[in-house]
Formats: C-alpha cells, sequence, structure tokens
C-alpha cells in the first residue's frame, strides 16, 4: 500500500490553448513570457486538432482559447468546431480586436459557448478608455455582437495603480454594455506585470476604496451583473493555492506546442517541460517529469513540509517562489512564514509612497521590440 | 411558491448553463463559463430531467419508478429550490 499512497491523479479538467504570442495590444501586465518575441513558429491547425482531440480523450472539458490576440488565428473558427464536436465547453478570451460581425456568425455557427472581453487598458488607452471614445465604441459593437448571438457575457478588467481610483467608472461602463460577470483582477506581479510591478502595484487605501465602492456597487445592482474582486496576492498574509494545485486541473500550451502547468511555469529552473509535438497529452499529463516535479507535498521544504496549512494553499506559486526567493521549491514569499517575506513586504510599502514617485524605470509595454531587447539582456 | 406550485413547475437548466454526462469523470456536470460543477449522482438524475417539459412531480414519479422507493418529493423539491438559488435552473 505505502508505495502507491501518492492520490490518484485526476483527469487535466481546463486545457487553455494560448493560439499565438502576436497581440494588437502592448498592455504593461501581460502575463506572457517576456521572451514571447523568440516563438516564430505556432503550432500548425492539425496540431491543434490533435491536442484538442487528445485533451478531451485524457479528460478535459473547458477549453480556452487565448493568446496572445486568438481572433488573429484565422483558423480560430476551424478549432472551436473541433472543440464544440468533441463535446468541449468552449471559451474565447479575447480583447475583441478583430472580431467582426461576419466572424462572429461563424463563431457562433461553430458552438462557441463564451466569449470573455477584455479591456485593451495598457494605459495607453487609458484615457481613451476613460473617456468613452473609440475604445469605448469597439467593446460596445463587440457587446452587442455578443449579445446579439445570445452568449453569456464575461467581462475581465486587470485592476492595478493607475486604473484603481476608476473602478466605478469600470463597473458603470460594464452595466452599460450588458455583461452578466464582471471580473475585476488586480494584476498578479510574474513576466511583464512584474517588470513593472512599481508602476502598478496599487497603495492599500486605494485597494480599500475600490473594494468599498465595488460593494456599494454590488448591493445597487443585486441580480443584474456578478462582480468578482480579486485582490492582490501581495496584501495577503497566505499564498493563493496556485492553479488549484500544480498538475491537478489546469494544463496549458503555448503557441509553440509546450506543455505546462500554469502560464508562466516556462521560466523555473532545471525543468523540462515537453511537446505536444513529441509527446501525447495524456501521457504528458501523467508522465512527464514536468507535470510530476511539484504534484502534491512530497517537494516541500521547511517550513511548508511541516505546517498545519499546506493542504490548503500547497505553498502557494513555484513561479513566484522563484522569482523572488530564487527557488521555485521555497515557500511562496507572499506567506508570512517565508524566509523571503520581506521581498514583499518592501514592494507593499513602496506602494504606500503617493504617485509613482518611488520608482525611475519607465514603464514598460509588451511588444515585440522590448521583448526582443529583454531577452538579449537576459543571456548577458 | 407553495408546494402544489413548486410540484408543477416544469423547470429547466438555465441559459447560463450546460449540462452533460462526463465519461471521464461518471458524472453529469454543469458547465458554464471557465468553470464546473460535478453533480452526485442523485443531483444529476433530477438535473437531467429538468428539461422545461416535466413537472417536478413527473420527475418525483420518474425517479421513485426508477429506484423502486417513495417519499422522494421533499428531496426533490429541496434540490429544485437550491438549484434555482444558485442559478442552475430557471
Amino acid at each position: 500500500m505505502t508505495e502507491h499512497s501518492a492520490p490518484p491523479v485526476g483527469p487535466p479538467l481546463w486545457l487553455l490553448a494560448e493560439l499565438t504570442y502576436r497581440c494588437p495590444l502592448h498592455c504593461a501586465f501581460c502575463y506572457n513570457p517576456l521572451e514571447f518575441a523568440r516563438t516564430e513558429v505556432e503550432l500548425s491547425t492539425d496540431d491543434w486538432l490533435r491536442v484538442l482531440r487528445e485533451a478531451r480523450a485524457a479528460g478535459s472539458v473547458q477549453c480556452g482559447f487565448s493568446g496572445g490576440e486568438p481572433m488573429l488565428r484565422d483558423d480560430l473558427e476551424v478549432l472551436v468546431a473541433e472543440a464544440h464536436r468533441l463535446g468541449f465547453y468552449t471559451n474565447l478570451l479575447t480583447s475583441g480586436v478583430g472580431l467582426t460581425a461576419p466572424r462572429a456568425a461563424a463563431l457562433k455557427a461553430a458552438g462557441l459557448d463564451h466569449i470573455q472581453l477584455s479591456f485593451q487598458d495598457s494605459t495607453k488607452e487609458l484615457n481613451d478608455f476613460l473617456s468613452h471614445t473609440r475604445t469605448f465604441e469597439l467593446k460596445q459593437q463587440v457587446a452587442g455582437l455578443i449579445k446579439g448571438h445570445d452568449w453569456p457575457m464575461v467581462m475581465n478588467v486587470v485592476i492595478h495603480r493607475l486604473n484603481i481610483d476608476y473602478i466605478d467608472k469600470i463597473i458603470d461602463m460594464a452595466v452599460a454594455l450588458g455583461a452578466e460577470y464582471l471580473e475585476l483582477a488586480n494584476s498578479q506581479y510574474y513576466s511583464w506585470a512584474l517588470l513593472n510591478r512599481d508602476h502598478l502595484l496599487p497603495s492599500r487605501a486605494q485597494l480599500e476604496r475600490a473594494e468599498r465602492i465595488t460593494n456599494e456597487y454590488r448591493e445597487k445592482l443585486g441580480d443584474r451583473i456578478r462582480i468578482f474582486f480579486v485582490v492582490p496576492d501581495y496584501y495577503e498574509k497566505r499564498p493563493k493555492k496556485c492553479m488549484n494545485g500544480w498538475g491537478n486541473v489546469f494544463l496549458t500550451v503555448t503557441p509553440d506546442g509546450t506543455a505546462l502547468p500554469c502560464h508562466t511555469a516556462r521560466m523555473l529552473p532545471g525543468l523540462e517541460f515537453p511537446n505536444v509535438r513529441d509527446m501525447a497529452v495524456g501521457e504528458i499529463w501523467h508522465h512527464s517529469e514536468g507535470f510530476n516535479r511539484y504534484r502534491g507535498d512530497g517537494w516541500m521544504k521547511d517550513p511548508c513540509r511541516t505546517c498545519p496549512e499546506k493542504e490548503k494553499d500547497l505553498g502557494g506559486c513555484r513561479c513566484q517562489a522563484y522569482l523572488l526567493a530564487g527557488d521555485p521549491a521555497a515557500p511562496d514569499p507572499v506567506c508570512e512564514f517565508s524566509p523571503a517575506h520581506a521581498v514583499v513586504e518592501n514592494a507593499v510599502a513602496r506602494a504606500q509612497m503617493p504617485g509613482n514617485c518611488h520608482t525611475e524605470a519607465p514603464l514598460v509595454f509588451r511588444d515585440p521590440r522590448a521583448s526582443r531587447r529583454l531577452s538579449a539582456e537576459t543571456e548577458r | 411558491m407553495d408546494r402544489a406550485d413548486a410540484l408543477a413547475a416544469r423547470p429547466r437548466v438555465a441559459r447560463l448553463f450546460r449540462l452533460q454526462w462526463e465519461e471521464a469523470q461518471q458524472a453529469w456536470v454543469l458547465l458554464y463559463p471557465e468553470g464546473m460543477v460535478k453533480l452526485n449522482a442523485s443531483a444529476g438524475e433530477i438535473m437531467r430531467r429538468c428539461d422545461g417539459e416535466r413537472s417536478v412531480a413527473d420527475i418525483v414519479a420518474e425517479l421513485e419508478a426508477a429506484f423502486a422507493s417513495g417519499g422522494l418529493a421533499d428531496d426533490v423539491l429541496a434540490f429544485v429550490d437550491m438549484a434555482r438559488t444558485r442559478g442552475w435552473l430557471q
């Protein structure tokens, strides 16, 4: 018995298909890797069709089409149709750029179940977005298409220091567009968002005000819209149960076919992740070193190993442990028991200073040129 | 809603949800944007009969016949009420 005491591994319920890193936007909080511009070859249509079939056979049931901007793939409709035929619940995660009336109709015909519309608020567009001009018109158009095709409408807005004070306007806009769900998701600090953290992490006062206003709206609006507010984990005392556990429910396939247990895991040192061109999805999920390394709690070090709460958060996020403590097997530094917790405390302390006088670094927007420059810097 | 009304209602799976049998999980699941609820066996048996055609009383009768059991009305009514509160049924 003792040999097989590890709990059985369930199916990869959530498949996230990152179809492309190409994107018309330049969001400063993007979670795509800093080196995204190095990916030049994307999986072919046939590769993706095979991935969908293999994942469905392995028990995947939710399928998200994401990116980059997935509308830039002109085979999106083909992929959605196959996912639908296989019995997936199909989600499209888009900024709405490129979602024209004909493509919306084709996606409906292909069986797309849901569109999550995100705001292209990269702060370059912030004023535009808030003054209800060009960007608002695009969103209004896309929202009209979503409603017209009777898709449930979920709006996602990444919240950060530069837009959090406009939370009331953001909620008003979501209501005006007829959203059924609104996700006010504070930026998480990985990739581009980590690079820009001092610009993006809100102060405690900003957060408290935004939560208070959100609660007032919830009361006022009742069942008209469900509003989710996700606080940045830097303000928590315990880490999040990242991805609901490593290799537990979530499988990402990146544009070049690398299979990952989360969006950002490729950064972790000393770990090889398989490619769907070389290995079947079921085998990747159950037998690859990349997916098994941080499953369960056998990999933990102190203080996680002996912590009474280890089941609750599984030690938090491996990427955050690596980024902030330099060791992917360390406790997530968000935890107050982490030896590296001061890193988080210092970032939070800096965020209490007014304006952005606490940083001299410029805000870096996600674009291929910046990506190539940053890749070259890390090589040196 | 009194008991007679509740038994006469013809609930169906709400617009935002999709109900399907998942072979890999050996369970009925409710799918919705970016989420899933795995139903236990009895919840699955009730939900899959909520098609907007059958009344709750019909569903009770079917289940009592299928499982050779009596007195299921209270359980079914309680489940339907909970499922409505959660937005699964309309």
